[in-house]
This record gives C-alpha cells, sequence and structure tokens, in this order.
C-alpha cells in the first residue's frame, strides 16, 4: 500500500511540454496562479480553460490521469462547494433548517469549484511533465540571483535532490521493518485511531534510528567527493532555453493579455 | 602513493575510548593492490577514513602522493586522487538518475560540462553499466549500485582508490560483479587499490595482504606468505580459505604439497600429480 505513493509523479513521454527549459514551466505555473485569482465571474475563465486544454493535449498526458490527480482533494473541492452554497448572503432561493440557500451562493459555489479545478490541473502540468532532477535544476537557478540576500539556491536544491532520492529507498525500508514487526506479531491494522497510532511507534523509531545514520554515512561519502556546497561547482547539464520557450513564452503572454484585458477593459 | 609514519588514532566519545590505532607504519606503491584484513574492530575502516582525511591522525603523519592529510589545503587535492568507495552502495549515491550521481564527483571539481560527460561516459563503460545510465538508482541490484558508486569514484579520475568492504552487503553474485571490477581497475588501468575485507577468498587476490589486529599491522606480505601461517591466522579468528587450510591438513598429515597453493586449480594439479 506504501508503495502506491507517487511524490513529483512524472509522466515520461515526449512531448514539447515536456522539452521546455523548466525555468519557462516554473513560471509559467506561477503566472496561471495569479492569473485564475484574476478572474472575477464565468466569462472570464474562457482563456485560462482554452490554456489548460491547450497545454494539456500538447504534453500528451492523458486527461483521465490528470483527472486521477484530483480524487485525493476531492473532500476539499466538496467542502468548499457546500460552505460557498450555504454562507453566501443573498437573494434566498429556499431553506433548509437554519441554512439559508441563495441565488449567489450557488454562483459563487460554482465559480470557486472551477477555480480550484483549474488551479490543480494547471499546476499538476508542472509535476507531470518535468522530471524531478530538471525541477530542482530549474528551481535552483531561477533562484540563484536570490543568493545575494542571502538565500541558500545550491543548498535547496540539494536538499530537494537528496529527499527524492532517498524517497523510495526509505519507503523500502517501512515495508522491510513493517514485514518484520509483522512477524513477530505487530498489529498495524486494527484497533481505534489512538491504538493504530500506538502500534506505529515500533516502526518509526527504527525508521529515523537508520535515517540518520543513512545520513550520516551520506555526509561522509559526499565529503570524500570533494563537495563543499555550490562554490564553483559546474553541472552535467546546462540548461538553455530554445525556440520551443520562445514559442511557450510568447503563447503564455498571450494568455496573461487576455486574462488582464478581459478583466480590465471588458 | 600512501605513506604512513608512526600513525596513532584515538576514537573517543563520552562513554567510549580507545585507540583505534597504534604507532603504525606503511607504505603502499604505486599500482600496487593491497588487500587489509582483520577481524571487526582492528581498525580496518578507521585507516580507510584517515587515508582519505575523513579523519584525522592523533599522532603521527599520512602522506597521500606525498600531500600530508592534515593539512587543510590539501585537502581536497587527497580525496580527489585518492577516492573512497563505501560499504554500503545506497547510502553513497546522491543523485536520483545513475549518470547524474556519476557526475557528482567532477562537478564538485568544477570540470567543464562537456569534459564531463566524457568522463561519466567512459567511467559507466568501465564498470559496464552504461546502459543503465538512465535509471534511477533504487531500481538497480546491490551489485550495480556498488559499481555505479565505483564509476563516481573514476569519473574524478584518482590514481587510488580505497574501498572500504565494499562486498560486505552484497549477494555472491554482487559480490563478484564488483570483485571483478576492482581487478581490472588495478591490472589494465593500473589504479593503486587499498581493499578492504574479510572475505579471505577476496584477499587472496591481491598483490599483497595486512593483516591488521587491535590497530597494529600484525602479518604483512604477499598472500601465499600470509597463508602459509595458519594456526596464527586461525588464532586471531580469521577464516582461512578452504583450498589453504586443505593444503595445510594434508601436508600436515604427511603429503608433500608445495605452500603456493592458493586456488582451486593449483590444488587440482598438485593432487593429481600427487596421486
Amino acid at each position: 500500500m506504501i508503495r502506491d505513493i507517487t511524490i513529483g509523479q512524472y509522466y515520461p513521454v515526449e512531448s514539447p511540454i515536456h522539452r521546455l527549459d523548466p525555468r519557462v514551466k516554473i513560471l509559467a505555473s506561477m503566472l496561471f496562479i495569479i492569473s485564475l485569482f484574476l478572474v472575477k465571474d464565468f466569462f472570464q475563465y474562457i482563456p485560462a480553460l482554452l490554456f489548460v486544454s491547450v497545454t494539456v493535449r500538447v504534453s500528451k498526458v492523458p486527461l483521465s490521469y490528470i483527472l486521477k490527480g484530483l480524487k485525493p482533494i476531492l473532500v476539499i473541492l466538496i467542502f468548499a462547494f457546500v460552505i460557498n452554497i450555504f454562507l453566501t448572503r443573498g437573494e434566498v432561493i429556499f431553506t433548509l433548517g437554519p441554512l439559508n440557500v441563495t441565488k449567489e451562493g450557488i454562483y459563487q459555489a460554482f465559480f470557486m469549484m472551477l477555480r480550484l479545478i483549474l488551479l490543480i490541473t494547471g499546476t499538476s502540468l508542472l509535476t507531470l511533465t518535468t522530471s524531478p532532477i530538471l525541477l530542482t535544476d530549474g528551481l535552483e537557478s531561477l533562484l540563484n540571483p536570490f543568493k545575494r540576500i542571502g538565500l541558500p539556491a545550491h543548498e535547496l536544491s540539494m536538499m530537494m535532490t537528496i529527499a527524492l532520492r532517498f524517497i523510495p529507498t526509505l519507503l523500502q525500508e517501512t515495508d522491510k521493518i513493517m514485514k518484520a514487526q509483522m512477524a513477530r506479531g505487530a498489529d498495524f491494522e486494527s484497533g481505534n485511531l489512538i491504538n493504530r497510532a500506538k502500534s506505529l511507534i515500533p516502526l518509526l523509531v527504527p525508521l529515523f534510528i537508520s535515517a540518520f545514520r543513512r545520513a550520516d554515512e551520506l555526509a561522509m561519502a559526499m565529503e570524500a567527493r570533494c563537495y563543499r556546497g555550490g562554490e564553483n561547482r559546474t553541472r552535467l547539464k546546462v540548461l538553455r532555453y530554445t525556440k520551443g520557450d520562445l514559442v511557450a513564452g510568447i503563447f503564455l503572454i498571450g494568455y496573461i493579455g487576455m486574462i488582464v484585458g478581459a478583466r480590465f477593459y471588458l | 602513493m600512501i605513506k604512513i609514519n608512526n600513525l596513532t588514532y584515538r576514537y573517543r566519545t563520552t562513554e567510549y575510548d580507545a585507540l583505534a590505532i597504534q604507532s603504525m607504519n606503511l607504505e603502499i606503491a604505486r599500482g600496487e593492490f593491497v588487500a587489509i584484513i582483520g577481524h571487526n574492530g582492528s581498525g580496518k575502516s578507521t585507516l580507510a577514513k584517515l587515508i582519505n582525511g575523513i579523519l584525522l591522525p592523533t599522532e603521527g603523519k599520512i602522506f597521500v602522493a606525498g600531500h600530508d592529510t592534515g593539512d587543510p589545503e590539501t585537502i581536497w587535492e587527497i580525496r580527489k586522487t585518492a577516492g573512497m568507495v563505501f560499504q554500503n552502495p545506497d547510502n553513497q549515491i546522491v543523485a536520483t538518475v545513475v549518470e547524474e550521481d556519476v557526475a557528482f564527483g567532477p562537478e564538485n571539481l568544477g570540470i567543464p560540462s562537456g569534459e564531463i560527460r566524457k568522463r561519466v561516459d567512459s567511467a559507466l563503460e568501465q564498470v559496464h553499466m552504461w546502459e543503465h545510465r538512465l535509471k534511477p538508482p533504487h531500481l538497480l541490484s546491490g551489485g550495480q549500485k556498488q559499481r555505479v558508486a565505483i564509476a563516481g569514484i573514476l569519473a574524478m579520475e584518482p590514481e587510488c582508490i580505497i574501498f572500504d568492504e565494499p562486498t560486505a552487503m552484497l549477494d555472491p553474485i554482487g559480490r563478484k560483479e564488483v570483485m571483478e571490477t576492482v581487478e581490472t581497475l588495478n591490472r589494465v588501468k593500473g589504479i593503486t587499490v587499498v581493499y578492504i575485507t574479510h572475505f579471505m577468498e577476496e584477499a587472496m587476490r591481491a598483490d599483497r595482504i595486512v593483516v591488521l589486529e587491535q590497530g597494529r599491522v600484525i602479518l604483512d606480505g604477499r598472500p601465499r606468505e600470509v597463508f602459509s601461517d595458519v594456526e596464527r591466522l586461525q588464532d586471531m579468528g580469521l577464516d582461512v580459505p578452504q583450498v589453504t587450510l586443505m593444503a595445510h591438513g594434508l601436508r600436515k598429515a604427511g603429503y608433500p604439497l608445495s605452500e603456493d597453493i592458493l586456488h582451486v586449480e593449483d590444488m587440482v594439479e598438485a593432487l593429481w600429480q600427487l596421486l
């Protein structure tokens, strides 16, 4: 069950979106999020819907795969929907006990739901189309200018890389410890919440001890390989903007223009 | 290549205080393949870390290619010259893709990216892992991971590699793969190898064996010299290879077998002639 968790959930296919420079994709995601909050009525969602559907189509990631990603946040979606329906003031349509359902409430509920769905599908495209290494490389490169004000850009991306490297290793280890404890009669599945939380202690303690030992050994191995921080470090793969990035940039500017235009001039 | 002068190292924590290495003198020549054996607590891993400058001597000095490991100015030069492969392959792989991990060392040295590419490809080819270059490390077997770790050191183009029990956590197949890689590096590329192990079968393949006990060198010589003293090795709690043990037993029983027998083939030959 533990191995089903896919972090980063990169979807490896060849597509123009996959080939884009990670920096362009990170910036595009950020601009897309901002743009969604500029939208004030349904009509203005049209450019955002167009933007997402075009990118999804070009990225060759199946739509069903992206929609599956919505499952874990279904609870939040429903919660937001219900809250909006009942707690928005305005023209009352009908009453349910102490709660009033208003016309504005229904409008607001659908409006917010659409925003959340667009937000998640749009941003999940970033991790779906960018491998974790490129993502950390892109992030490091984007954060580089902030080094001058003391932001540890290289260290942050190194930490992300190591975390990603060790997630599968630690999951395998968790699995192993769980089986070892179960073989000796440990029970992780029955009992109430408190009992179940308690039964996790014999799992977490060895896991943490081993993680610390691994960290210690890894630090030693890194030093033995001449690691001394980001100073004077070169990279195997250097990020370079290509023609595709230019096209994506123009497309993005066009989209932002439409959103801003619809918001302020229509 | 490596020169150890009057080296002493003391491990000291709040509840623990012990001399791990006691006034040791040792010299390892360029191109040599030296196996270091000894049971747990004999100081063999400590010695490896001292040579790489991860630990600093309490007393005495270590010189690697003429550089003092105690000198902070040259420590990176030493680590580049004398690379180190550790026991647990999982805990020395940094990146999420094989080739990125092999590039980690050269990246730290500030080598231009075109040159890194060449070094990574050639290092991966030498350990026969090139076809796996785009895989995530957790999908590889233990022996493959250890070979990736070796490639990561090779890409730094060292003159000497220190192996700290590289096969201790591997299955027999992985052990064979790693051992063959190490031998090729020494015989073909002329890389000096310091190979710490507790498998006698592996130690026998070296040019020279150094036996440590309680932080001291107690035996030092060619494999046949070291293994001729079967009783002494057994007294120290070390395993003696089966072939050596059998030859020793037969000699004791009065059969005229030579002291040179270290490998199964030699034994077969000798027995056949006896019959």
